[in-house]
């Protein structure tokens, strides 16, 4: 089985390939329209919600402040509980570890829970590599995994599509389907489909929502019982996660998941919450005989390196950045060829797959904003980007070495025309005679404005500019040179 | 500084500085001095300062930080003087008020002045609903209005309310709601040119709701969304029946006949 690929460094096709695609665009149109509402009714209340926010970002912010210790007590805490703990610092290491470990089962049977960062290490292609079936046991993931892609949406991975593209490939896919446009018998017939695939799998991988330092304990959230069949069944449990989901106390929990699954989906709760807390003890009679926690890094570091850019970890991935972007809405996950798609994604992606790769997303934002104003950890996006915008830029020997793929978009015609608008900008006189004489010619001078154009027409120039206006108008109003400042 | 519009606005002040924005210049002379007769009118005297030309934000965004405080050191120095900075478009007050103080953030010598400016910048409508409090008398026959609210005067000052609150005076012009009003129109500088198509998807979008909304006018207290908006509306050939302006002609030629 070979996946449909998207490339981040084609995100400009790929997205003009969303566009054009009407079906799909009114998918995404409807589900963020319905997300949307969902998470207002869920936070009704703006003063409760400003400090639900300020109390969530406080939380993430403090584990991020000490996160090479929490990790150390997780790692002590999880060993202590009988969890096997590993290390992995890229996608490659990650694979291999995760192969090796279910390879030393002799197992060729594999379920899996939810989980993007074993997307983020394309974890199933690997797998398949060697034999071994691994199988997504959530809904929107075992759609996705049977139409050949990857999700286009990190909660709802499946939604890129409508009940008539699902009935259409349980067809092709399942065995005596009864064509059906019910959700209820479409969701019913997955389950059903699934159930075998629990009952056989010898191993089970899982993502991890937070990781508990102080107590060792891993909390998995999810709706519909297979991240608990996933952990619970097969005799072997492996759960994987970014560094970065560490938090310090058990009580850190309860206000991160109330906010994270109200800003995802507008519930207040969801129907499963699991706590693991390692593997099944003397007299228990179910769970699994083994816990592995694999701790990846794959780039997260060198986000924790940079003040500014550790922001970007207090993610907790509840996705509502990607509901409210108008970029999204229009162009769905795919088109962003990452594995966390939209704005999240504009941030993240740039230090796992580097600046090079990832240039033209961190473009992609009109910063209107709408992303930070809902993001429950309070992460400012727009000045993320805005700084990442400007590493791509950075010219050749102003380069640190904290980002991979510093300057990568450093462009020496660029770079010349903003130093002369810069120029230009602080010689007034000079300036305002440009201005002046360049709405005298407007109507004159061709103006190439080819993408503007592309839907509108050239702005109309005023006859006169403001600053001519103004010298001759008589009022009260002082007209007067600065005292310093500009040349 | 908060972004939730709680900001603690002084008394009305006997002399602003005005600041018009490159848009503004070019696009809409008559926007200007629409805005300084309401100023005027309010009591306040406008102080028109030559030498101003950008705020810096066409390079900010473009990621040339340096060239941006190059600009942004030019543009401080020529409001020496404790007035209000009454500033004619949302997203170049919004680069003022919070985008100059991130980028003088750990600058040693300007980090307070940049800081100190700041605090003094306003939002055209801002200026005018809260700091003046303008009483807006309507002069104007029976009408309706639709409004759109640029993204930075929503989420970097928190003054979406404004401009409504305004329009909202006059009796005789139906405020009119467009679908997905928080919504970007698409603009967003180079945006709109390193990814047009998906620029276009919005403005097209925006341009429908507003249009769906019913209303005989547009306006916004943003030149950069009108300038998006009504090129678009342009380019459908809508521009004569539905052409945006900003607030401040409006408000004006509603009000001209009317006293303070
Ligand atoms: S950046 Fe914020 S809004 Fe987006 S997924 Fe992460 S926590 Fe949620």
């Amino acid at each position: 089985m070979s996946v449909q690929h998207y490339y981040p460094s084609q995100f400009k096709q790929q997205a003009s390939d969303a566009l054009a695609n009407q079906t799909l665009r009114s998918n995404f149109r409807g589900a963020m329209d319905y997300l949307q509402q969902k998470r207002k009714d869920a936070f009704s209340d703006p003063q409760e919600l400003a400090q639900l926010r300020e109390h969530a970002e406080n939380i993430r912010q403090r584990c991020l402040s000490k996160l090479p210790q929490l990790l150390e007590q997780l790692e002590k805490n999880c060993q202590a509980n009988g969890i096997q703990v590993h290390w992995a610092e890229d996608a490659k290491q990650a694979q291999q570890l995760i192969a090796e470990l279910i390879q030393s089962q002799g197992a060729t049977k594999v379920v899996k829970g939810k989980s993007m960062v074993t997307e983020e290490i394309e974890l199933n292609q690997h797998l398949e590599g060697l034999g071994i079936e691994c199988v997504e046991s959530d809904m929107g993931e075992y759609i996705v995994q049977l139409a050949k892609e990857t999700p286009s949406h990190i909660i709802m991975p499946a939604i890129h599509k409508n009940k008539q593209q699902v009935a259409d490939l349980f067809k092709q896919h399942i065995k005596d389907f009864d064509y059906t446009l019910s959700v209820d018998k479409l969701i019913q017939t997955g389950r059903e489909a699934l159930r075998t695939k629990f009952k056989q799998a010898e191993v089970g991988i899982s993502g991890v929502n937070f990781a508990v330092a102080e107590t060792g304990t891993l909390c998995l959230v999810e709706n519909e019982g297979n991240g608990r069949m996933t952990t619970t069944v097969p005799p072997v449990h492996i759960a994987v996660t970014g560094i970065e989901k560490v938090v310090e106390f058990l009580s850190d929990v309860p206000p991160l998941f109330s906010i994270l699954t109200r800003s995802a989906t507008g519930q207040h709760i969801t129907t499963y919450f699991n706590m693991i807390s390692g593997p099944r003890r003397a007299p228990e009679r179910d769970g699994p005989s083994e816990v592995h926690l694999v701790l990846l890094d794959n780039g997260r570091s060198q986000a924790y390196a940079d003040e500014a850019l550790r922001k970007t970890l207090q993610c907790i991935r509840c996705g509502a950045c990607m509901n409210h972007c108008p970029v999204y809405t229009r162009v769905g996950g795919h088109a962003y060829g990452t594995t966390y798609p939209g704005p999240i994604g504009k941030i993240i992606s740039p230090h796992l797959q580097g600046l090079a790769q990832t240039s033209d997303l961190v473009t992609a934002s009109s910063l209107c904003g709408a992303c930070e104003e809902v993001c429950p950890v309070k992460i400012p996006i727009p000045s993320l980007l805005q700084r990442l915008r400007h590493d791509a830029k950075l010219p050749a020997a102003e380069q640190t070495p904290s980002l991979k793929g510093q300057a990568s978009a450093a462009s020496w015609t660029e770079h010349t025309a903003w130093r002369m608008w810069a120029w230009l900008s602080t010689h007034p006189s000079i300036y305002n005679w440009a201005m002046a004489v360049g709405v005298k010619l407007a109507k004159y001078l061709p103006m190439p404005m080819g993408e503007w154009t592309r839907c509108r027409n050239k702005p109309e120039l005023a006859s006169q500019t403001f600053h001519q206006t103004m010298k001759r108008r008589a009022s009260k109003s002082v007209t007067r040179s600065a005292t310093g400042g500009a040349r | 500084m908060s972004q939730t519009g709680l900001r603690i606005y002084p008394s009305k002040p006997s002399k602003v500085y005005f600041y018009a924005t490159c848009l503004l210049d070019l696009l809409d002379p008559d926007g200007g001095i629409a805005a300084i007769e309401l100023i005027e009118r309010e009591g306040v005297e406008v102080i028109w300062v030559e030498k101003q030309s950008c705020c810096g934000q066409p390079a900010y965004t473009s990621g040339y930080q340096e060239q941006a405080k190059t600009v942004a050191l030019s543009q401080m120095a020529l409001f020496p003087e404790d007035h209000p900075i009454v500033v004619m478009s949302g997203s170049c007050a919004g680069m003022m008020f919070k985008h100059y103080p991130h980028l003088f953030a750990n600058d040693d010598i300007y980090a307070d002045q940049a800081e100190a400016f700041a605090e003094r910048v306003f939002e055209f409508s801002e200026f005018l609903a809260h700091i003046c409090r303008a009483k807006l008398h309507d002069q104007g026959p029976l009408t309706s209005v639709v409004l759109h609210t640029s993204c930075s005067g929503r989420r970097e000052l928190g003054i979406h309310a404004s401009s409504q609150a305004l329009l909202s005076q006059l009796d005789k012009v139906e405020l009119k709601k467009a679908e997905y009003e928080s919504e970007c129109c698409g603009f967003g500088g180079s945006f709109s040119l390193r990814h047009s198509e998906i620029s276009q998807a919005m403005v097209e979008d925006k341009a429908r709701h507003l249009q769906g909304s019913g209303a005989s006018y547009l306006v916004s207290a943003d030149w950069g969304c009108l300038a998006n908006i009504n090129g678009h509306l342009a380019y459908r050939g809508e521009a004569s029946r539905f052409n945006g302006q900003h607030l401040a002609s409006f408000l004006w030629q509603r009000t001209k006949g009317a006293k303070a």
